[in-house]
């Protein structure tokens, strides 16, 4: 490689080099800024900010579900399998919210329980036919695998719980959903 | 000057004539491969595939959503390669693809975030949220932006290009950021599902769709580059007796067929 | 056939998610022929006033 070329090449390579390493450096340095959600064990450790709003991820607790009659404010419970944490939302719950879904929600802490003013559910990443999502629960039925989800480790310093939020999570027990079911119907719920 | 170890078709492809000629002939072949592959695809994800036990049929979208968004990723990493070359060696050549890849990552970029936020609607319930994998590629957006932006700001094109490319290897480092986001962070979005090297989480009627349509979004990548390129070559050598010799050959026309 | 175009309930997300996807795409296929086109004329028309500068000078060269 001719030397004009080759200098190019390296100061190229060398600004590159810089970008990469700043980058890399404020975000690690923004880590706890850029936290997107907090578990329930991080919130019961006092992590989450106090008296401002925050996203509190975690799973719909079995059971926990339960709807004021008459107006549209559901109680329900969010865990991580370590700490629950009982939120109270009004309003319309998008379709995929359900017992042992992962969910995140937004709202702030209120003597003790958690005031909701959005839900939002999260889905895992694998995709399959109703029949073959019968066929894996029956067969873990038949075995006693429990259902759920492996709960996240409780998260370090300015790390939120990374992989394990995202790993993939087996359906809990639940019916394959019916053609023309509403958009924003209120989840039947299911248990 | 040590020219052994470029392969002579390299060589040849990079003259502009040649390229010309060469684009002009792929072209309609490829773009033809890549309707058909799309209908198969498309046939294929909306008739054949099963709806999801979980989303319904609203995980359709995820037939458009997600090539779009590996050809978001994929055309970048070309422009940045292109535009790599480009600032050290000056080919002209290199320099036009780079340019003119901008507008179609930002065209598939733009597809993956509106088709990510009609999904996200009904499923999630939210049509956006500001978690690292959302961020991330709509800061890759901003980076296609920019580098077009840039690009036309210079009187000198050779000089825009060289300027644009800069930008566009600088912004290289979001690209790992957008892929691994769904790792790294907690985010609403969920993580992969289609693993290359080992096992996806999706069935196989619902998979085999999916990678057709790859395939159909990477060859019109290719059609429509092709075609961009020599457009941005007759303009950038217009001067030159070969371009002459081309404009003289096809008659004048006004309403002429688009080639 | 209804019930498909219906998509379970999500057609009102699901056709519009994939009208932008052929919008957008067929945007990106045409817009660089409308540039091809008028770049052609352009050159169309520099490569006949070159010619017609050609033309005329050898008889200006004549009369001066």
């Amino acid at each position: 490689m001719n030397p004009v070329r080759k200098r190019r090449l390296i100061i190229t390579l060398l600004i590159l080099g810089a970008v990469a390493i700043a980058t890399g450096l404020s975000v690690f340095a923004l880590q706890r800024n850029m936290t997107y959600l907090y578990s329930p064990t991080e919130v019961d450790a006092g992590k989450a900010p106090d008296g401002h709003a925050f996203r509190l991820g975690g799973i719909v607790k079995e059971g926990s579900i339960h709807r004021t009659p008459g107006s549209l404010t559901t109680d329900f419970v969010i865990t991580d399998r370590f700490q629950s944490i009982p939120v109270q939302y009004t309003g319309i719950l998008p379709d995929l919210f359900r017992v042992g879904q992962s969910t995140i929600t937004t709202g702030k802490m209120e003597n003790g329980t958690f005031v909701a003013t959005t839900v939002l559910a999260k889905h895992d990443e694998t995709y399959m036919p109703p029949q073959v999502e019968q066929a894996i629960a029956k067969a873990r039925e038949e075995h006693r695998i429990p259902p759920g989800d492996s709960p996240p480790p409780p998260a370090g310093e300015g790390q939120g719980g990374g992989k394990s939020a995202n790993s993939p999570r087996p359906p809990s027990g639940h019916l394959p959903p019916q053609a023309g079911q509403g958009k924003t119907s209120d989840a039947a719920v299911q248990q | 000057m040590s020219r052994s170890y470029i392969p002579h078709w390299i060589h040849w492809l990079g003259s502009p004539p040649n390229f010309y000629r060469f684009a002009g002939a792929w072209r309609p072949w490829l773009m033809a491969a890549a309707l058909a592959a799309g209908a198969i695809g498309l046939y294929g994800g909306l008739v054949l595939a099963p709806p999801d036990y979980q989303q319904g049929d609203a995980y359709r979208i995820i037939f458009i959503h997600v090539p779009s968004a590996w050809m978001s990723l994929a055309i970048y990493a070309g422009m940045a390669v292109a535009g790599l070359i480009a600032l050290v060696w000056r080919v002209k050549l290199a320099e036009v693809i780079a340019m003119e890849s901008a507008p179609i990552g930002a065209a598939f970029t733009l597809v993956t975030l509106v088709t990510g936020s009609l999904w996200g609607k009904p499923m999630w319930g939210t049509w956006w949220t500001w978690d690292a994998r959302l961020t991330s590629e709509l800061v890759l957006l901003f980076l296609y932006l920019g580098v077009i932006g840039l690009y036309h700001a210079f009187e000198d094109r050779r000089r825009g290009a060289r300027a644009a490319s800069l930008l566009a290897l600088v912004g290289v480092v979001n690209l790992p950021i957008v892929h691994y986001s769904v790792q790294w962070w907690n985010t609403l979005h969920q993580g992969s599902t289609v693993d290359l090297f080992g096992r996806s989480s999706i069935a196989p009627s619902m998979l085999w769709p999916l990678l057709v349509m790859a395939l159909a979004t990477h060859l019109y990548y290719f059609a429509s580059i092709l075609g961009r390129a020599r457009t941005d070559l007759l303009s950038l050598e217009s001067g030159k007796q070969w371009v002459r010799e081309l404009v003289e050959e096809q008659p004048a026309q006004r309403q002429g067929a688009p080639t | 056939m209804m019930d498909w175009l219906a998509m379970g309930g999500y057609a009102a997300y699901v056709w519009p998610a994939y009208a932008v996807f052929f919008a957008v795409l067929a945007w990106d296929w045409l817009a660089p022929s409308f540039r091809k086109r008028k770049l052609m004329r352009e050159l169309h028309g520099r490569i006949a006033r070159e010619q017609t500068r050609n033309t005329r000078v050898p008889r200006a060269e004549a009369s001066a």
